[in-house]
Parts: structure tokens; C-alpha cells; sequence
């Protein structure tokens, strides 16, 4: 079954130039929803003017070879495998529901640009892939929105209290639940049923860029980078020095080190963070 | 001055909401990123401060010990066992840190065990000090856990509440 392609039936009904009118319409969407939101929420503003803050302050000059490799760092790190959240839960949940989605969202557009005939029933490895990217989405998203969502794990709300920053998730987990529902049941009336929701559902995730945080994806890069490079020019946001404790200037400048913890302090452990928070 | 969040650096991971001892730290509904819903009940305590991973929260500090506009930024590194802040001035002119100890031994390997400690006698409880005392904050030896002696800081215990 994960191995039909759904747009080859669905081309019995609808043509594909429809098909590739919509996904056109949403990816524009998406382009104006974040020109928006960045208008809006003076996001690029507020970043620039943070960035010439941080020069200002900066104690070295960063090389431009140094900067590539900061760049190449927090792709590797930040973009590719999601390093920044803290929480490792967090983290392989939010890998799941982002190459689940890359890999909907890119297979969603070959087929439907390549393979949207109806004689195109089997197109290769691409509905495997499609099938593959809902599941793991709706793995990575149902895993969030019923276990570590921040509204559940520290304000001890319960799961059903719907939010407005619930706009994205909820929209994205019925985007690819409707999309697996309708595969399942295509060609009954249920079928239609599942592919009217998936289309709602996806139109309100593309369409709803402005009110939901749809748009933070394309600024998270950008900050990794920009944090990188205050840690590397020594502005550091104005934050301590990462002391090394075995060094003998820092020693020296704050004797109370060697006097209380000796020349070679031991690693301490993770204090408090022994326990996982939760304690509302 | 109450506690801000750089809603940016916030990741929503919800170690501020917690941590804070008022309950004033929650996550924007709109945003799901951390704020302050009431700054008026703000202590200042810095929990939330020093618990945020990413060092997205931050406190203006008052005007008794630096100018207004200066920063002040802490890092608790819990592996290496300091506090770090800093201090700047808002001419950027005068900086400095501060590094200090927080613990000496490993966390959780140093933790009294009550239990296997005998009663106190008549003595102890007659007496000014808080149980085990001056065992507790090693001024009753000169062995080689002890930081600090009576002697070697030059005092001598006395019976009776003195100033």
C-alpha cells in the first residue's frame, strides 16, 4: 500500500494542473506569510541592530575563514541535527517531525509535478517516501503533543487545552494524519472525506505562516550563526568568560579557585540537572 | 529589577517556569516562549537566571552597585563547579568578572547522613550551636577535609551568644 501513489488516482478526478496550481499557491504563501512576519515582528530589524550591538562590543576581529567554518558548524550542528534544544527528547522528537517534513513535503511536490497521471500508479521510491515522511511526522509531532510540549511538562496543563501557538503543530499533525487517512481510504466516501481535511488542514498550516510560528524555521540559522560569531569575537553578549579553572592566570586572578578546589578541579557532575524538571 | 526574557535565545524549554519560586515564570500562548507575567512579584532570586540553558534571561541590575545601563550576566557551570558573572558598564569602560566556587566535591557525593549519627547529648542541646555545627562547617579539626580552623583563622570557640 505505502507504495501507491496517491496523486495518480486522485488525477482521475482532479487534473493535475490543479494539483500543481495548489502547491504553487502554498509555497507562496509560505514566501509571503515570512516576508510578513518578518515585516511584523521586526525580527530582521531587531537582528541587525543586535548584530552591530555585538560588533561594538566585540574584543577580536573574526577572520572570514573563521566565519565560514562557523557557518559550516551550525549547519552540521544546529540546522542538520537540531543541537540547540537542551533536552534530548526534544531534540529526536523535533529530528523526526523535521525530516519527516522535508521528506512529505519534497515527495509531495515530485509527485505531483512528476508522477500526477493516472498510469503513474507505482513511481519508484517516491510514494515509499511520502508514506515514510507522514509517519515519521506524525511519530515525532504526536510524541510532542502528548509527552514534552512545554504546556504539559512545566504548566502542567492538560493535553487538550489548545492554544493559539498550538496553530502550527496542530495544523502539521492533521496535515499528515489526514494525508495517511486519505491513502488508506481512497476511492471510498470516507477517502474524500480524509482528503477534503488533509487539503484544510495543509492550506491552514501554508496559509497561516503569519499567525503561527511556521516562519521561526528560516530564522533559526541565522541566530545559531549569530551567537557563534559573539562567542568567537569575545562580545559573548556580555556574558562570563568560559574560565579555564587549571590555567594559572585565572588562578591567579581569582585565588579563591585553588585555595577551595585545588590546582585541577574535578569535573562536579551535573548538579541539578541530576533530575529532569518537573515539579509543578 | 525584574527578570526579561530575550525572546529569541528562548527556546520554550520551560526550565524558568520550573524553577522560579513565585510561579511568575510561564509560557506566552501565543509565542510558547518564556515571560514574566508579573514583574511586581519579581525577587530577583535568579533562579530562573541561572537555570535558562540557552542565557536568555536576564535582570537589570540596581543602580547601588553600577550605574543604570550597565549589564550584569552570570553563568552557574554546574560540571565545573563556579558561579561567573560580569559586570559592564554601560560606557563599555569598566568590566570585570567574578568567579568563584560554588562546591568543592562532586555534587550528591558529600551529603551528611543524619541517620547514622548518634543522638545529641544533653550538652548539644543545651548549647547555642545547631547540631553537629562546628563538625559541619569544619571548624572542629585541623584533618585534611578542614578548610578552615578556629586557629588558623586565629578565634577560639566561646560559650553564650556573643557579637
Amino acid at each position: 500500500m505505502i507504495n501507491i501513489n496517491p496523486f495518480a488516482e486522485l488525477a482521475a478526478s482532479i487534473p493535475s494542473s490543479v494539483m500543481q496550481a495548489y502547491v504553487v499557491l502554498m509555497f507562496l504563501l509560505v514566501i509571503g506569510g515570512t516576508l510578513l512576519d518578518t515585516i511584523h515582528k521586526k525580527s530582521a530589524r531587531y537582528f541587525f541592530e543586535n548584530a552591530k550591538k555585538a560588533q561594538e562590543s566585540a574584543s577580536r576581529s573574526v577572520s572570514g575563514g573563521e566565519k565560514v567554518s562557523l557557518a559550516l558548524k551550525t549547519v552540521t550542528s544546529e540546522v542538520l541535527t537540531s543541537s540547540e534544544f537542551a533536552s534530548p527528547k526534544r531534540r529526536i522528537s523535533h529530528l523526526f517531525t523535521m525530516y519527516g517534513f522535508i521528506l512529505f513535503v519534497a515527495s509531495t511536490a515530485i509527485l505531483i509535478f512528476g508522477y500526477s497521471s493516472t498510469k503513474d500508479a507505482t513511481a519508484g521510491i517516491w510514494p515509499v517516501l511520502w508514506h515514510l515522511g507522514a509517519l515519521m511526522l506524525c511519530f515525532g509531532g504526536y510524541w510532542f503533543w502528548f509527552g514534552i510540549r512545554v504546556d504539559l511538562a512545566s504548566e502542567g496543563n492538560p493535553w487538550n487545552r489548545v492554544v493559539r501557538a498550538d496553530m502550527f503543530i496542530l495544523s502539521l499533525l492533521a496535515t499528515c494524519t489526514f494525508a495517511l487517512l486519505w491513502s488508506a481510504t481512497q476511492g471510498s466516501t470516507a477517502g474524500w472525506i480524509f482528503f477534503t481535511l488533509f487539503i484544510l488542514s495543509s492550506t491552514i498550516l501554508f496559509g497561516g505562516v503569519l499567525w503561527s510560528k511556521f516562519a521561526h524555521m528560516f530564522f533559526k540559522p541565522a541566530a545559531a550563526y549569530q551567537k557563534k560569531i559573539t562567542k568567537a569575537d569575545g562580545s559573548r553578549e556580555n556574558l562570563p568568560a568560559d574560565f579555564d579553572l587549571t590555567d594559572s592566570a585565572v588562578q591567579k586572578q581569582f585565588p579563591d579557585i585553588p585555595e577551595y578546589m585545588g590546582n585541577n578541579p574535578p569535573n562536579m557532575g551535573p548538579g541539578i540537572k541530576r533530575e529532569a524538571p518537573n515539579h509543578y | 529589577m525584574p527578570t526579561f526574557v530575550y525572546m529569541t535565545r528562548c527556546d520554550g524549554c520551560g526550565h524558568c517556569v520550573d524553577i522560579c519560586p513565585s510561579d511568575i515564570m510561564h509560557i506566552d500562548k501565543t509565542l510558547r516562549r518564556a515571560y514574566n507575567i508579573e514583574p511586581n512579584m519579581c525577587w530577583e532570586c535568579y533562579s530562573c537566571v541561572k537555570a535558562c540553558p540557552h542565557n536568555a534571561i536576564d535582570v537589570r541590575g540596581y543602580a547601588d552597585f553600577a550605574p543604570l545601563g550597565h549589564s550584569v550576566r552570570v553563568i552557574r557551570d554546574e560540571e565545573k563547579g563556579t558561579i561567573a558573572w560580569r559586570i559592564k558598564f554601560r560606557n563599555g569602560k569598566k568590566d570585570f568578572d567574578l568567579l568563584a566556587p560554588i562546591t568543592t566535591k562532586p555534587w550528591g557525593t558529600a551529603i551528611p547522613q543524619l541517620s547514622n549519627e548518634s543522638a545529641p547529648s544533653k550538652d548539644m542541646r543545651d548549647s547555642h550551636l545547631l547540631f553537629n555545627e562546628p563538625k559541619y562547617i569544619q571548624l572542629d579539626k585541623d584533618g585534611k577535609d578542614s578548610l578552615h580552623t578556629l586557629e588558623s583563622n586565629g578565634l577560639t570557640l566561646k560559650a553564650g551568644v556573643y557579637y
